[in-house]
Order: C-alpha cells, then sequence, then structure tokens
C-alpha cells in the first residue's frame, strides 16, 4: 500500500513536471534559403529563448512555389505544418480555400493579442487580407521592386537618377550609352513591369477589384495601351542599347549589374542586404521606380512582393495559442528591425520603421529606406493589391510571352492578345474550382 | 523447347505478390488516381472539385502552346536518340578496335553513366553560363551569340548537347558489349571476303548489332522523354519562361508549380497513353522483324 502510495505520487509528480516543462511544438515552413535563412533561424531561436512555453522549429522547403506545394500536399494529408510560407502569387490559392488557414486576425484576437490593422505600415495592409479588409495571412518578408543605380557610372554620364521614363529614354540612357554602359536591366517582368507598373500608375490589373471581390468572372486587364506602350518601349530601348534582358532567371539581370556593365538595375528591395554584403567594385544606392509622366502626373504606392505567413487550420487551440505568440513576437518591433537590418525587407510595423529611423540605421544605408517610403507613398483605388486564381500558371504565360517579345519572336499586340486569351482562361477555370 | 513448370499453383502466384504489390501501389493506384482526376477541376487543397468531363483533355488539344510543346518533344527526342546512339557506335567501334590502353579509354568513355541529371544540367548551366561559360566563348569564337535562357534555340541546343552527353555512356556500354559478343570466327571470315572496313561494318557488325541496336532505340526515346526532366529543369533554372520544355516538364510545371491537379493530370494519362503505344509498337512491330541470336 505505501509502494502504491510512493508510485502514484511520483507518477503525479512526473505528469505535473511534464504538462510544466514539455513546451507546445510548433513548426514552420518556409522558402528562405541561404543567409535569409539563417536569419529566419536566429528569429525562431531568440523566439523559443525568450520564453519556455512555445518551441517554434522553422523548415526550409525550397522555392516559393515548391513551399506551397509541399503545405498544399500536407494539408490534404493532414499533416500541415501550423505556419505555411505562401508567396504573394499564391495569395489567391491560399486565401481561396476557405478552412485551410485560420484567418491571422481571428487567430490573434482569440489568443488576447490586441491586434489594429493601421499599427501596419500602408503598403502591406490589405495585399493578404479579404474583401471587407480583414488580414488572412501575416505579411512576412515584405519587398517591392526598386531601382538601384551605380553611383559611379551616373556620375561618370553626368546624369541624375531618372524620375520618370521618359527622362530615362531621352537623357539617361543615352549619356549612360555614351559614357560606356547599358542602361537598364530588370529581373522580374510579371512582378516589375506588370503587376507594379499597374500599381505605380494606379491602373486596374483585373475586374471585381483586381479580383478581391471573388473569382467568379475575374478578367485579367493587361491589352490595355499603358502597358502595351511600355513594352514598345522596352523594345525600342533594347534596340538601341539602353535596356538589355538576359532571360526569365532572377540572378542573370542582377549579374550584369553586380559587373558594372549596366548601371540601372530594377530588383527588390530586399536584394539590399546581398547587394550591400558583396564589396561591389563601385558605389551604388536606390530609389523609387520611375513611372510613364504621360500616364499619370501623381504616381502611387507599389505591392508588396515577398510573401506572407499563413496560420494552417487544424491544430489544436493550444499550438494556435503558440503560433499567435509567435506572430507577436515576430511583430515586435526589435524582431522587425532586425530582420530589416539583416536583410533590407521592409520592416512591416510603424514602430518598427520609428525604431530604425531613431537608430539612425537610414542615415547609414539611405538605400534601405526606399523600399519602405515606395510602399508608403499615397494609395490609389487599385493599389492595395490583387487577387488572381492560378497566379502561378499566369505569371508564367507573361514570362513566355515576354521572353517571345524581348528575343523579337513575336510582336508587343500579338503577346498581350495571348496573354489575355491565356490568363482569362486560367481565371475561368480557378473559378470553376472555387464552389 | 521444354519448359519448366511449378508442382503447385499458388507457388508462382506467391512468389509474384511482393512484386505486383509494389507494381500495384507504385504504379496502378497512381495511374488509376489520374485518370481520374484528369475528369476533374480540383482545388488545390481539395476542398471543391467539379466534374468537367473531357474539358480537360479538349482544352490540351485547343491549346496552341501544348501542341508547340509536344512539338518540340519530338524534335528533341529524335534529336538526343539519334545522336545519343550514333556517337556511342562510333566510339564503341573505335573503342573495340584499340588495344594498347584499351581499359583505361572504356573506364573514361563510360565515366559520365554516373552523373546524376541534374548535376549534368548543372555541368551544363557551367559550361553556357553568359558572362563566362567556356562553351559560350568557343560559340563566340565562331561568330554565335549563345545565350541560354533567352534564346530559344540556342537554350534548346543545350538541352540536346547535355542530354546526349549523358546518354552516350550506357550506349557505348552495351554497344561494346554487344560488339564484343560477335563470333571473331565470323569477323575474320568477312575479312577474307571483304577487304573494305566499312563494307564490312555495314553487311556484318551492323545487322549482329540490331537486337542491341533496337533494345538502345527504345531506352533511348524513353530516356529522352521522361529521364531528361532533371536536366531541362536545372537548365530553365525552374523558371520555363520563353524557353522550350519536354512534356514531362509541363506536367510538373501545371501540377506542381500551377497546382493545376485536374489539368496536369490529363497530360499525364497523354503520356501513359505514349507509352503503352511505344510498348505495343516495341512487341508487336519490330521485335518480329529483328533476329535475336
Amino acid at each position: 500500500m505505501k509502494l502504491f502510495k510512493i508510485t502514484t505520487a511520483a507518477a503525479a509528480f512526473a505528469m505535473a513536471a511534464s504538462s510544466a516543462f514539455a513546451a507546445t511544438e510548433i513548426t514552420w515552413w518556409h522558402a528562405m534559403g541561404g543567409a535569409l535563412g539563417e536569419t529566419v533561424n536566429k528569429i525562431a531561436e531568440d523566439f523559443n529563448a525568450s520564453q519556455d512555453t512555445y518551441k517554434i522549429t522553422p523548415v526550409f522547403k525550397g522555392t516559393y512555389e515548391e513551399t506551397l506545394t509541399a503545405g498544399i500536399a500536407a494539408f490534404r494529408a493532414g499533416e500541415q505544418p501550423n505556419i505555411l510560407q505562401v508567396f504573394d502569387a499564391g495569395a489567391a490559392t491560399v486565401i481561396g480555400a476557405k478552412g485551410a488557414t485560420v484567418p491571422v486576425e481571428d487567430l490573434l484576437t482569440q489568443n488576447g493579442v490586441t491586434f489594429d490593422i493601421n499599427n501596419y505600415i500602408s503598403g502591406v495592409r490589405y495585399f493578404y487580407a479579404d474583401a471587407k479588409g480583414k488580414m488572412i495571412g501575416m505579411p512576412f518578408n515584405s519587398s517591392s521592386p526598386i531601382m538601384y543605380y551605380n553611383v559611379d557610372a551616373l556620375k561618370k554620364a553626368g546624369v541624375t537618377p531618372p524620375k520618370t521614363w521618359e527622362e530615362f529614354q531621352s537623357v539617361t540612357a543615352p549619356a549612360l550609352k555614351k559614357a560606356g554602359y547599358i542602361g537598364l536591366s530588370q529581373s522580374h517582368l510579371p512582378w516589375i513591369f506588370t503587376e507594379n507598373f499597374m500599381s505605380r500608375h494606379d491602373l486596374p490589373f483585373a475586374t471585381n477589384d483586381n479580383g478581391y471581390e471573388g473569382a467568379k468572372g475575374t478578367k485579367i486587364l493587361v491589352n490595355t495601351p499603358p502597358l502595351k506602350n511600355h513594352f514598345k518601349a522596352l523594345t525600342d530601348w533594347q534596340k538601341k542599347g539602353y535596356f538589355a534582358w538576359y532571360g526569365t532567371g532572377w540572378g542573370d539581370n542582377q549579374t550584369p549589374f553586380e559587373e558594372g556593365k549596366v548601371a540601372i538595375w530594377l530588383g527588390s528591395s530586399g536584394s539590399f542586404g546581398g547587394l550591400s554584403k558583396k564589396n561591389l567594385p563601385f558605389k551604388f544606392s536606390a530609389t523609387f521606380l520611375p513611372y510613364w509622366e504621360s500616364v499619370t502626373k501623381t504616381p502611387t504606392q507599389t505591392f508588396i512582393g515577398g510573401a506572407a505567413l499563413f496560420a494552417m487550420s487544424g491544430k489544436s487551440a493550444e499550438e494556435n495559442k503558440a503560433t499567435a505568440a509567435f506572430f507577436k513576437f515576430l511583430t515586435k518591433p526589435e524582431t522587425q528591425y532586425f530582420w530589416h537590418k539583416q536583410t533590407g525587407y521592409v520592416p512591416i510595423t510603424e514602430a518598427a520603421y520609428e525604431m530604425a529611423k531613431a537608430d539612425g540605421h537610414y542615415k547609414r544605408f539611405p538605400a534601405a529606406e526606399v523600399g519602405i517610403k515606395q510602399l508608403s507613398l499615397p494609395a490609389g483605388k487599385h493599389t492595395k493589391g490583387y487577387r488572381m486564381g492560378f497566379y502561378v500558371q499566369i505569371r508564367d504565360v507573361m514570362n513566355r510571352e515576354y521572353g517571345r517579345i524581348l528575343t523579337g519572336e513575336t510582336s508587343v499586340d500579338d503577346a498581350f492578345a495571348t496573354i489575355e486569351k491565356e490568363s482569362n482562361a486560367l481565371l475561368a477555370r480557378f473559378a470553376k474550382t472555387q464552389n | 523447347m521444354k519448359r519448366a513448370g511449378f508442382t503447385s499453383r499458388w507457388l508462382p502466384i506467391l512468389l509474384l505478390v511482393p512484386q505486383l504489390a509494389i507494381i500495384a501501389v507504385f504504379f496502378y493506384w497512381p495511374a488509376i488516381y489520374a485518370v481520374q482526376s484528369s475528369f476533374y477541376l480540383q482545388d488545390p487543397f481539395g476542398f471543391g472539385s467539379t466534374f468537367v468531363g473531357m474539358a480537360n483533355y479538349t482544352d490540351l488539344i485547343g491549346n496552341a502552346e501544348y501542341l508547340k510543346i509536344a512539338t518540340f518533344t519530338l524534335i528533341f527526342t529524335l534529336l538526343v536518340t539519334f545522336f545519343s546512339l550514333t556517337l556511342a557506335l562510333l566510339l564503341a567501334v573505335k573503342a573495340d578496335n584499340v588495344i594498347r590502353g584499351a581499359k583505361t579509354y572504356r573506364t573514361l568513355l563510360m565515366w559520365v553513366y554516373a552523373v546524376a541529371p541534374p548535376v549534368a544540367g548543372f555541368i551544363g548551366l557551367i559550361m553556357f553560363n553568359q558572362s563566362w561559360g567556356p562553351l559560350t566563348d568557343l560559340a563566340r569564337s565562331i561568330g554565335w551569340e549563345f545565350r541560354l535562357g533567352v534564346n530559344f534555340n540556342d537554350t534548346a541546343t543545350a538541352m540536346v548537347i547535355v542530354s546526349v552527353w549523358k546518354q552516350v555512356p550506357v550506349n557505348f556500354i552495351f554497344f561494346l558489349s554487344g560488339l564484343q559478343s560477335i563470333p571473331r570466327s565470323v569477323r575474320e571470315a568477312a575479312l577474307i571476303d571483304n577487304r573494305s572496313a566499312t563494307r564490312r561494318f555495314w553487311d556484318v557488325t551492323f545487322p549482329l548489332l540490331a537486337p542491341t541496336g533496337f533494345f538502345l532505340l527504345i531506352i533511348n526515346i524513353t530516356y529522352a522523354l521522361f529521364d531528361t526532366f532533371g536536366i531541362v529543369d536545372t537548365l530553365v533554372k525552374g523558371e520555363p519562361g520563353n524557353n522550350p520544355m519536354t512534356l514531362v516538364y509541363k506536367v510538373y510545371v501545371d501540377g506542381f508549380r500551377g497546382n493545376d491537379l485536374g489539368g496536369s493530370s490529363a497530360q499525364s494519362v497523354v503520356l501513359m497513353v505514349l507509352v503503352l503505344a511505344l510498348t505495343i509498337f516495341q512487341f508487336r512491330l519490330v521485335e518480329r522483324r529483328i533476329h535475336y541470336t
């Protein structure tokens, strides 16, 4: 009898101990490779060290596309992670699948974390939100396309960074050509010269309020004069040696800028961290994406690119609480500032932005502020984002046709007619899956 | 011919079960699932699914881009198969004649066999790099502005070269052992009949190599159609853009990048039918005309 009592007491103690010390474990699947991955791991370690109730494990799953596909496959098998990183082009897929995720706004308020969308910087508020403005995904690595330039090259040519495309084609590019440089390259035609072309000029990108009002009947609006004229200008610049295209790969277009052959490169504000670590043989800086004065006199903010974190559904209340606690940690100004400093991605809250300013980060690196400033420019009617299904394939169609334009296989008019036709067919297919 | 037999009916079935189970789990079940999903349009997360009948198939036939990819796949397969076989045959015939250092030559020629397709693709990326690739420089020296990933034909050329390079060793091994199994007496008899080495090759050696050649033909066609996936994926850097791609890669692009399960399933069913046709062709039409020794 005594022995029984001891064992019971021991068992009770063991149970109490395990419930007190075993942290709730959650997983986070992400697509951040290389140096970015190390920063992700550091954030996770810091979160785990900051408390002992929860433990997060980040897992690198490959490219954005691979991560989304892995997450979907896992969800269908009931093995989904607690947090899945989904990129901008996959937003419609994950947000359209109601019941796949717990809206981040609900997750936070249900777990006692105060949430106010106005604490976030204006450019990131609604991209991953539903039509009513409820935040579904937590913006994580937020970036925007900005213009990097070789300071030495521009000085040599005696020009300043162009504010408009008109200035680029009549002043900047000819001077750079005379100085022995190719004026321009860019790393992502659908992202920079289509999606953000629309937001920079406040043009509608799709019907149904850029697709936010639902998949049914949404049609893409790319076969329009402003965008077609832009691509006609590009082919003209290419002929004159003002612009060069090195294929669909991101790095292939960035390399000539790093080698000093190309003077201006359009890339991601998130490229800043990587570029500054490379010890380029010249001084570089960055500024806003140019716009066509002939299209608008009041250019607007750009879309956020990058990706957001989604809390997957089908998890216990305990685990959701852990996810909420992690999101709270992630949006803290200190965490955001650390992430911003390390990577160049923009801080997503006003408080973090203020902290970076107060710390003198932008005095030291003025170029680091360009992304967030561009995202904080005046908003327009069509600048909160876009929501189109099968958008990864639509981007593939754009990449294919743009490549054909720039290799002379097709004309701008034919290419845009094809993009419009194939994209609308994909959108209609996607609408059929959303019953 | 005397037939070997089992005394019990159950023993052979029992012995077949493990193999059949593996085929059922890894082939029949996914194949049936693919056929089934090819008639539906599915929400990627599996919430909604609409029966669309043959729509996924009619969409394919009506899609100019799909037909372009099919045409490219056909040309690609023909080129890869032709060059892999002819180069390997040439190397095998030459290596068969070498007496001194024969083993070293053979080992060197077989070496590449061990390279995995994505690694072969990666080596291709380095060789054809736009700014400093040695083969890009070589092409430039003869006035060919080679641009991998920009120009469709240049990328296609790189895909063919890397795929052929990767496949030649396999064919070489088979051709060489085929050559060595031709009896010495036959060759010596031929030598007396005809002094011309070329004539002897076409009249005697080549027909005797036909079974090996035919087997390799089928192997090479399936290689070019399916196993080059890794090479294609690496050379286009996972971003198809305006680059050429094969039908198998298109299945991956639509299914695994684009999450369009219905459309992607319909494409895999088309490929399954293609392989079925190829197999029937192999067994019914050609095997009858080839004489195995």
